[in-house]
């Protein structure tokens, strides 16, 4: 290496590697040399400002040419501190901090949140079936329109761009649907600890049907267009491998896992909310890739329809039943219904505790600004998320607040899996393997 | 080692306060409500005794007999099984828990820390959540403490890969020491930030909110019931 003298440029020991200083002249010099040796590492930092990383993801990857020699996520970018503000809040306001973690699967945040909740209270058993069937019928419709937008803008990242205006039609129509029972499209906190916060709308199984029917006609579409698609295929097959033991070593749940031809679904190994009186199957798929991943969301998208149609028919027929525990302690005692802006307070509900009820009025005080009381102890309870297992491990020491609350997020978790599926493929290929884990990064740094 | 084992709380047969709470409402704020008086004290859960039902027993026998004096205590609670394992023991508790056919807990799905000041001794607790999906979802909770003073935990990433993010995010949050964790940093905070937030005497944050005239003090601080 030729010795050059720097007036601005301290100097320090250099005992491998090439060292440029940067001084101006001729790079021409440089260039050449570079080009004889044989040293092609790339550093590249992708993101955290990438639009195919889902968020604010970002990955250090160390090429060799295009091939990835080494990939290092990077997270955090989005920590709000969720976990620590629930702290500081009633048991019931906790729904409306879980919601706000993986914004594109809101409702089953706060499934999670509340059957733990539930679990501390000992009312497991006690949540009317309505409010179970309602809760059924959120998490699965909430679950297509999740894979819709993963396979969604996992198609836009490869170029498959229609796969992306289409997606997100159908993911329209379901959250419209979700927006005129919640008040919302997210950040619902309609699922609270005991129930939900109110019954569907008086047309609202009209609207549901249509829903169906429309999804009905439209998700084929989705095979059309990519199942046997060239380009499809062959950005997708054989890219971003993880089988079922590198599942299981690192802690992989969801798609991912039954793409390696693993059926573990926790609607099924455990129901909850019911899930034991629906039929529907366990979706899997044999290729651990991510075109494996695809069709497992796919498919699951036509079982997710199938239990929302049964949801439909059992909640005709159970109309006018309670959507909250029989329990005045800790049924949240405003009833709430579906405004023009949004949810807001019922005003025939005001009017009768304003009006006629002195201690009615005294009770809703109470509870919405003390809130109840969970036995002190803790839970952990699972769920089968989109993206696999997500859980809540809430801790209570008898308080009006939450003492801890710590969401096992499938997202996070997950992330973990990007270097084994990147490592020694192409660079291009991050973007469909980080595509086909379907992180959030909402949930991921909660 | 000794000098750890030294500051080991001894196992217990009786429950633990976590808490010890006066009054109606949070510290610093203005009582009129009468109840100014009122202690409450805040109890841990029991250790439990055999038979535990369920499956319970099982594990716990299974467990005791390849690894012995190895759980301190064990609490069932609400239908979930927790052992209170020792942090000496818990690498091998772990690899235990994963190798054995009859245990066989393939999956750890999570860690994640809880901070109890009052438990004194072992203020800082670390919850693994282990699922078995051999055995038809068999859940299992291992907790270990370790006491502020000395906040070191032994790392299970070698049992169990997953852990890795979840060990940062608890040292992050906590200040656990995960000895042994391959790569110990900052996940979730920036990498220059002083303190562990999600511990109980770091503050939530906040600033006063002035609203009509009215000064709308940070939630931390609002009066609110205990």
């Amino acid at each position: 290496m030729k010795e050059t003298t720097d007036l601005y440029a301290g100097s320090s020991e250099v005992t491998e590697g090439a060292v440029y200083t940067a001084m101006g002249g001729d790079w021409d010099e440089i260039t050449r040399e570079q080009a004889a040796s044989d040293d092609e590492t790339l550093v590249i930092n992708m993101g955290p400002q990438h639009p195919s990383t889902h968020g604010v993801l970002r990955l250090m990857v160390e090429c060799d040419g295009e091939t990835v020699t080494s990939i290092r996520p990077g997270i955090g970018f989005l920590h709000t501190g969720i976990e620590k503000n629930m702290e500081y809040r009633s048991w019931t306001q906790g729904t409306t901090f879980v919601t706000r973690m993986d914004y594109l699967t809101p409702l089953f945040n706060e499934v999670a949140y509340c059957l733990a909740v539930e679990r501390l209270l000992g009312i497991e058993d006690q949540i009317p079936e309505r409010a179970n069937d309602i809760r059924v019928l959120m998490m699965e419709l909430n679950r297509i329109s999740s894979h819709l937008v993963c396979i969604g803008t996992g198609g836009m990242e490869i170029g498959a761009l229609t796969v992306m205006t289409i997606g997100f039609r159908e993911r329209e129509v379901v959250l419209d649907f979700i927006e005129a029972v919640t008040g919302l499209r997210m950040n619902h906190a309609y699922i609270r600890p005991g129930g939900v916060a109110n019954d569907l709308p008086e047309t609202g199984i009209a609207q549901l049907r249509d829903v169906i029917s429309w999804l009905e006609k439209h998700l084929g579409e989705y095979a059309d267009f990519c199942n046997e698609n060239p380009i499809f295929k062959g950005r997708m097959c054989n890219i971003a491998y993880q089988d079922a033991s590198a599942c299981l070593a690192l802690g992989v749940t969801g798609p991912m896992l039954r793409a390696t031809g693993y059926d573990w679904d926790l609607r099924k190994v455990q129901p909850y909310c019911g899930y034991e009186n629906y039929d529907f199957d366990v979706i899997t798929w044999d290729t651990a890739d991510a075109y494996g991943r695809f069709r497992v969301r796919l498919a699951e998208m036509w079982e997710s329809l199938k239990i929302v149609k049964q949801c439909a028919d059992r909640l005709e027929a159970s109309t006018g039943q309670p959507v909250m525990v029989d329990d005045p302690k800790i049924g949240w005692p405003a009833k709430l219904a579906v405004g023009p802006d949004g949810q807001g307070n019922s005003h025939e509900h005001i009017k009768a505790i304003m009006g006629s009820s002195m201690e009615a009025l005294i009770h809703h005080f109470k509870l919405v600004t003390e809130g109840f009381r969970v036995p002190a102890g803790q839970a952990y309870v699972p769920i089968e998320s989109p993206k696999g297992e997500i859980a809540c491990h809430v801790v209570s020491d008898g308080g009006t607040k939450p003492f801890r609350v710590h969401m096992r997020d499938p997202s996070f978790n997950n992330l973990q899996s990007v270097p084994i599926q990147c490592e020694g493929g192409m660079l291009a290929d991050i973007v469909v393997a980080v595509g086909s884990i379907d992180p959030v990064m909402g949930g991921v740094d909660r | 080692m000794s000098e750890q084992n030294e500051v080991e709380v001894a196992p217990t047969a009786e429950p633990k306060p976590l808490a010890v709470r006066k009054g109606m409402w949070s510290q610093g704020t203005g009582d009129t409500s009468g109840y100014s008086g009122v202690v409450r004290t805040m109890w841990a859960t029991a250790p439990s005794q055999q038979p535990f039902g369920s499956y319970f027993d099982e594990i716990y026998d299974r467990l005791t007999a390849l690894v012995p004096d190895a759980v301190d205590y064990v609490v069932v609670d609400r239908g979930e099984l927790t052992f209170y394992v020792l942090r000496e023991k818990l690498t091998e508790v772990m690899q235990t828990l994963r190798d054995d056919a009859l245990l066989r807990f393939e999956l750890c799905a999570s860690a994640s820390g809880v901070h109890y000041p009052g438990d004194e001794g072992a203020e800082l607790h670390v919850v693994y959540h282990l699922a078995s999906m051999t055995h038809n979802n068999r859940r299992l909770r291992v907790e270990t403490t370790c006491p502020d003073t000395d906040p070191h935990v032994p790392s299970v990433v070698a049992t169990y890969p997953a852990m890795d993010w979840h060990e940062r995010e608890t040292w992050d949050m906590f200040g656990i020491i995960f000895d042994g964790h391959p790569h110990l940093t900052r996940i979730l905070m920036p990498d220059d930030w002083v303190g562990f937030p999600q511990r109980k005497d770091y503050p939530l944050g906040g600033i006063p909110i002035e609203y009509k005239g009215t000064v709308v003090p940070p939630v931390d601080q609002r009066r609110s019931y205990r």
